[in-house]
């Protein structure tokens, strides 16, 4: 229980996903100009991370790693070259099914993060999460818990640079700075923060 | 021919992929913290980009609209996978530090963006053209970049020891953050801020404009 407890605290504060791995970027700059929107995709994060990295590890150790078909009577086929092709496409297929679910029991959840979810199939932070636990070579459970604890540490950076944007829209930047380079700087000072938990041994 | 040279150049500075159109950015920051292997992620993606970009505008009169997100990104995975059995073959040392990023050349946005807004509208010979050209933008900075963190964060140029680091003797005192991760933000923050200097058409607009008078430069 305690490792899994440590696994969860450090993918979440110390090897935080968007902060000190870069992962998301893109969706991670685009979409942090309201906190609103940015809880919203950051909530979505989550849900679609959680689920995915566990249905990847079950993909990977049953029919795609080395000799990971013995159980069809094949254990000379090894297909992990398919890895990347089959990662995106339970990525891109679940997040379509998540959709169509929400879409039909839960309308509020589903309007509320309508716009975000075609997006979270060409976020990064997702396709990464699960090649992260592939190389790491995590178990099922651990996998589960990587897949909370990665999709929280990106809401959370998330949430905390919508909030500082929101409030540095009022302030006095240098011209050639104004938008995208300041958004660059104040990341740089989060990631620097963020850093402080890297001396937390568990 | 002039047209072809547009389609080449434009990315690199005057509508560079990183620092205008917010594409890619995840693995600038992730593979520079020594030039070598930036070079070959540079190789890999616009390989990847020119190819996808190519195979796309063949085929995008035949792309049913409703799953062209899909097929697209079969044929970017499809390229991805071919590059990486390449480089696992040929250089095993840097595939390993690349660790996942050659992979996420597949949800990379350049790569995709430019299949999105490029490829699907244009003939394949100038959409191959496209994909080396923000293949190229992207490699500048990224080569840029790399360049600064391993002077100074580890005193060597392409591997080689230019600056004698002091544990080791010398008299440079390695600057440890420059192989952090906050020092690419910053690096690219600046980059972005020197950039608009230089092409001051680049610059957004502020929110809220700050009233006359109320800056110390302005008072009398």
């Amino acid at each position: 229980m305690e490792h899994y407890l440590s696994l969860l605290v450090r993918s979440i504060f110390i090897d935080n996903i968007a902060l000190s791995l870069f992962l998301g970027m893109c969706t991670f700059i685009a979409v942090s100009k309201k906190v609103n929107a940015a809880i919203g995709l950051g909530i979505a994060v989550i849900v679609v991370q959680t689920i995915t990295v566990p249905v990847n590890y079950l993909l990977m150790n049953y029919l795609l790693a080395d000799g990971a078909l013995a159980w069809a009577g094949l254990p000379d086929v090894n297909l992990s070259f398919l890895v990347y092709l089959c990662f995106i496409g339970v990525i891109a297929a679940l997040v379509q099914i998540l959709e169509m679910v929400l879409d039909k029991y839960v309308p509020a959840l589903y309007s509320a993060l309508g716009v975000f979810l075609p997006l979270i199939t060409v976020n990064c932070a997702i396709l990464g999460g699960s090649l992260l636990m592939a190389e790491r070579g995590y178990g099922f459970t651990e996998s589960v818990v990587y897949g909370i604890g990665s999709g929280t540490s990106w809401a959370l950076a998330i949430a905390v640079l919508a909030g500082i944007r929101e409030k540095l829209k009022y302030s006095d930047i240098p011209d050639g700075l104004q938008g995208l380079g300041i958004v660059f700087i104040t990341v740089g000072l989060i990631s620097l923060g963020f850093m402080s938990f890297g001396g937390i041994d568990l | 021919m002039s047209k072809t040279k547009d389609i080449l150049l434009e990315p690199i500075a005057s509508n560079n992929p990183i620092a205008l159109q917010i594409l890619g950015i995840c693995s600038a920051l992730a593979v520079t913290t020594s030039m070598k292997v930036a070079f070959v992620m540079c190789l890999a993606l616009t390989i990847v980009s020119a190819f996808a970009n190519l195979f796309v505008s063949l085929i995008r009169h035949h792309i049913p609209n409703s799953i062209r997100i899909i097929v697209q990104m079969t044929i970017i995975a499809s390229l991805v996978i071919m590059v990486d059995q390449v480089l696992k073959a040929v250089a095993y040392d840097i595939s390993k530090q690349l660790s996942v990023f050659v992979g996420l050349i597949i949800t990379n946005c350049i790569v995709m963006g430019r299949c999105e807004a490029f490829a699907m509208k244009n003939p394949p010979l100038s959409s191959f053209y496209d994909g080396i050209g923000n293949g190229l933008g992207y490699s500048v900075i990224l080569m840029l970049l790399a360049f600064i963190r391993e002077l100074f964060g580890a005193g060597k140029i392409w591997g080689v020891q230019v600056l004698p680091v002091s544990t080791e003797g010398g008299w440079y005192i390695a600057n440890g953050m420059m192989l952090m991760p906050p020092s690419a933000f910053f690096l690219i923050g600046l980059f972005i801020w020197a950039l608009r200097v230089w092409k001051t058409e680049q610059v957004e607009k502020p929110d809220f404009k700050i009233t006359a008078n109320s800056r110390k430069s302005e008072v009398v």
